[in-house]
Formats: C-alpha cells, structure tokens, sequence
C-alpha cells in the first residue's frame, strides 16, 4: 500500500499544493517555538546585547567581547569546576554500575532480591526531597566523619548512586549467553576475567546508553552543587549563572555567552550519541 | 535535564524467560566457582554508595520529621507536631495548592503537545529526523540555562522579546513573570517548552510499536484520518500515557530549579511550591524538621500517585 498507511495521520502522502503549503507551515511554526529561543541565544551570545529587552534571532553587531567579560568574571573557573564534576562523576557512576551491574545479572545469591529491590525503589526517591537531610550528612558523613560541604569531591561521590544505569547494565549483562562465561570457566577464567574481557565487551551498546544519559543528567545537577558549595570557588557553571545575573555590570549577552558554554557540551552529547539517547529514553520509559 | 524520570522500573519484567539458558546442572556448577562473597566484592562500591547518600538521607528525613532539630542542642522528639505545622500552615497550603496546578499543567500541556508533535513529525524522511532533533533540544538544555534563557525572553517592558512578539499580533504588554496574575501560566509555559519535546520522542516510540497493517485495514474500511487517530492509534499508546504520566505527575510535584531560577516564588508568592517552600523553611530559616515533614509528606504523595497508577495498569491487563 501507499506511504498513507504508514502513519496515523499519513502526512508523508499529502501532495496537493495546499496541503503541502500548510504542512510546511506548520514544520515552520514548530521549529520557531523550540528551537527559536535557542537561535536566540546563540545570536545574542555572539551580539553587542546590552539592555535586557535587546535579546533578538537578528545578529546585530557581532562581537566575542561577551565571551571575553564572561571569562574575566570566572567562567573559566566555573567550566573547570564543571568539567571534573562530569568527568570523575561519571567515571565513578559507570564503574559501579559496570561492577553491581555484574553481580545482579549474573549471580545468583542471598538477599538479591532484596539489594534489586532496595535500589530500583531509589528511582522513586526524588533527590528534591532528600535535599536537606543530604545536605547535612554531606557535612559530617556517618561513622568516617568527613565533611564534604566547600568541595568538589561532595558534588561527585553522590553521583555514583544511580539506579537507572545499574539497571540499564544488569538488563544487558543478563542477555549475555551463559555458554560464552562457561567455556571461559572450563579454560580456567576467574570472575575477574570473566567479567573484564566477556561480559563487559558485549555491553558497549548499554555503556554508550548510560554514558550520554549520565552525562547530559550530572552536567544539568543544579541542587547538589547548590547544597554543596560554600563560595563561588567550588560553583559548576550552571550555578554560576544566576551570580552573574544579579552583578549589575553584566549584560544579557554575557549571560547567553556563558549559557551558551553551558549548554553546548550536553547538546553535543546528545547529538553525536543520538541513537544511545533514543534507546536509553525507550528502555526506560517504555518498559514500565 | 533531569534524567532519572526516564525510570526504568521493573526493567527486565516482561522479558521473555525463554532467552536464558538455565540447565539448572550448569547453574549449580558457576555458582560453586566463584564464593559466596564474590557477588558482594562486586556490590560493595554501589551498596556503600547507595547507603550513604539514598538511605541514611531517606532515615535521616524521617526521624528529622518528628524532632525538634537544634544543631549543637540536641533534637528533641515532638512526635506529630511538625506535621500538625505544615498541615495547618497558610503558607503551605497554597504552595500545595500551587505544585498542584503546576503539575497538572505541565503535564496535561506537555502530553497534548507532545503527542500533537509526534503525530506531526512521524515518519522516515531525512527532513523529519532533523525537525524531530530540533525540537528535542529544550530537554537536553541544562534547567538552569532554560530559566536564564526565559527570564529574559519574560522581560515585562513593551521591547522585552515575548512582548514584542505579542505586541505584534495587537496584545501585551504582559508582566509574565513579575506580575502575580500571569507569574504561574509563564511558569507552565516554561516547562512545557521543555517537556513536550520528551514527551514526543516517547510517544514516538509508541508509535513505532503500533501495527501498521490495523492502518492499512482502517483505510480499506474507508475510516478518515481523524477516525484512524481516535480508534487505532491512541487505544495502541494506552500504556505510554499512563507510564508519561506518572513521570510527569512525579516531576510535576517536585518542581524546584525552574521556580526557584524564574521567580523564586515570587512575586508576591504566587509561584510558591512545595520545594522552594520546604528549601527555605530548611536552609534558610531554620526549621529543619518542619522542613522535613514537608519533605516526607511530599514523597508519600509521589508513591501514592505511582502505586495508584501501577494498580489501574495491572487491573487492565489482567
């Protein structure tokens, strides 16, 4: 049959000439309203933007200067902060994701129902919510007793408890043929190798799952920075944001400049791994 | 973006048993190999990582909630009473009240729009993809660039962006978010900017998974394109509006950065919601076991919102 039973509203198919002209219309119109405001970032960020009013998608006077006053009011430093958070707090999600993800696929052992449980339940634990009582065992961590508040180190280590990824990794892992791990007993193999040089080798698809997700998910954190820092020295480039707002001699162009450095390596994220994106967004939603 | 409302609950639940190989000899075999702490090794990092910042938070929110918490003077056990606070709170009540629109708003928006959306841009072509892109942008941009982003696009006065543009179609000027009349519509809109897009790409994969030959017979049977919507394609994405709307709801009740970024409440509290409220009754004034009970109360009402959806989605299919 025709490309008209393709879909429900079979748009492919409609050729006549008006059809046609209100179809691209409405492409148009949609392509304004969600990428518009980005266009007008981007344009702004690049733009001589002084007075707040003056944010447009028309390039007026094109200028890096608005990178330069974003620089010299810490950006560089805020994009540093950002950029460790991100690296060693995805680092540290994937290795114990990798790691328990192993254990819950291909073990079998007392009380597994029990962790599984335990840790799918924190899915439904809103970090909102744990915010304030985090933020005090962030002060004084139970029985090492460290405080972690004014550092770096107490905006990653939290990042490391994600259940979505240990799960997206235990899915995987079970898909893993057991004859692949037995014949690989028989030649003499430990769980290590087992586990380093079979299963995880098969699991690359779901390592590129979870990475972009990690990634675009810790580069947008904005609570926990916000709990943990104590001064701007520790503040990721988000948090950074509204600070420059509020500094009286900062234009709205400094402001889409830096956000514009804020954004970019999320979106770039997503548009480079956009299949892992999809896959990871259909996993997790769909099979509820 | 705030990835974990992707949940992935219950993963693997309906994968076909089949696709493992559990000769119960080999299993008995693998699971002598290793010993007994092996699995544990593996467990260890994410358990203590787990506890430390999921379980003894989740314990500490609920003991705060019953004390009196004084730093340095020891907490005092009150029982219900912070309960009895916040439940007789004003201030409370319309932030409950206010998380309530927001939620329902930004739901209800963010599901009709993105489901207009996925209808429109269904299909294989090169042109469609980059569209579907485009407009998936918002819900990878971090929360706090959106907030900037639209603070200034709101800017009340006549030449502000959204104003001009309103101006230009004979309406406005709008105070958007300075003004208490229009300060929480502003806040809806905001978010459904960013959710309708992730709505899409999920009702997208619905779509993929409807059959197409129930199209094809709905054509043969002369049905219109209205028709084929409203009997083939929305009975098929039943379990995708019920799983989008739980992660809604839940993201809809525990809205925060956007609020606190765009008005911070404001002005005049209209935008007050549960978090900005429970985040300065905690962190800025003080009252952490107030703060608490809040806290707790809020995620009751989350589960609740999940078990209730779980339960109708069990009763219909079985």
């Amino acid at each position: 049959m025709t490309a008209a039973n393709d879909s429900a509203l079979g748009l492919d198919a409609v050729k006549s000439p008006g059809g046609r002209i209100l179809k691209y219309a409405v492409y148009a119109l949609l392509l304004v309203v969600f990428a518009g405001p980005l266009l007008a970032l981007l344009v702004s960020a690049f733009s001589d933007v002084s007075d707040p009013t003056a944010l447009s998608v028309i390039p007026s006077s094109p200028t890096l200067d608005n990178f330069g006053i974003a620089f010299d009011h810490g950006v560089g430093m805020y994009l540093l902060n950002s950029f460790l958070v991100v690296g060693f707090g995805l680092l540290l999600q994937v290795v114990i994701s990798v790691l328990a993800g192993y254990a819950l696929a291909r073990k079998k052992f007392r009380f597994m129902t029990f962790v599984l449980v335990a840790i799918l339940a924190t899915l439904m634990l809103p970090e909102e919510i744990l915010a304030i009582p985090l933020s005090l065992i962030l002060s004084d961590l139970p029985v090492v007793h460290i405080n972690l508040i004014g550092s770096l180190a107490g905006m990653i280590v939290p990042l490391g408890a994600w259940a979505f990824s240990i799960l997206v990794m235990t899915e995987f892992m079970k898909d893993v043929p057991r004859e692949l791990e037995e014949a690989a007993r028989i030649d003499g193999a430990g769980d290590l190798r087992i586990f380093a040089q079979i299963i995880l080798p098969m699991c690359k698809p779901a390592l590129g799952v979870i990475g972009v997700f990690g990634f675009t998910m810790i580069w947008d954190q904005y609570l926990l920075p916000m709990l943990v820092s104590s001064d701007a020295s520790t503040y990721t480039l988000p948090l950074a944001l509204r600070t420059l707002r509020i500094d009286a001699d900062v234009t709205p162009g400094v402001i889409m400049a830096a956000s514009l450095l804020a954004l970019l390596p999320s979106v770039a994220a997503f548009l480079f791994f956009q299949r892992s994106f999809v896959r990871g967004l259909a996993s997790g939603a769909l099979k509820g | 973006m705030t990835v974990d409302h992707a949940k992935p609950a219950a993963v693997g639940a309906d994968r076909p048993a089949v696709k493992r190989t559990p000769a119960p000899k080999v299993r008995r075999r693998s699971d002598r190999d290793g010993k007994w702490w092996t699995p544990w090794l593996f467990l260890a990092p994410a358990l203590i990582l787990f506890v430390y910042f999921k379980f003894i938070p989740m314990i500490t929110a609920v003991t705060m909630s019953f004390q009196d918490v004084q730093p340095y003077l020891g907490n005092q056990w009150v029982g219900g009473e912070n309960y009895s606070t916040v439940l007789g709170d004003e201030a409370f009540h319309s932030a409950i009240w206010h998380t309530v629109v927001i939620a329902v708003g930004q739901t209800v928006g963010s599901m009709v729009i993105g489901l207009a959306l996925a209808l429109l841009m269904e299909g294989q072509s090169k042109r469609l993809k980059f569209l579907r892109s485009a407009a998936f942008l918002p819900v990878v941009v971090p929360i706090a660039v959106v907030a900037e982003l639209w603070r200034i696009m709101y800017h009340p006065t006549e030449d502000g962006m959204l104003n001009s543009i309103l101006g230009m179609v004979g309406l406005g000027p709008s105070g958007f978010i300075n003004d208490p009349d229009t300060s929480m519509i502003s806040v809806i809109i905001t978010g459904i900017w960013r959710g309708a897009p992730y709505d899409m790409m999920i009702f997208l994969a619905g779509l993929a998974g409807i059959d197409r030959g129930l199209y094809e017979a709905a054509t043969v049977d002369g049905a219109s394109r209205w028709r084929k919507i409203l009997h083939v394609t929305l009975p098929g994405l039943r379990s995708v509006f019920s799983i989008l709307f739980v992660l809604a709801a839940i993201r809809g009740l525990r809205v925060f950065t956007e609020v606190f970024l765009l008005t911070n409440g404001g002005p005049n509290g209209s935008t007050e919601v549960a978090m900005t409220l429970i985040y300065k009754l905690g962190l800025e004034q003080n009252r952490l076991g107030v703060g608490a009970a809040g806290a707790v109360l809020l995620f009751l009402a989350t589960l609740v919102l999940t078990l209730f959806v779980q339960v109708l989605r069990r009763r219909r299919d079985a």
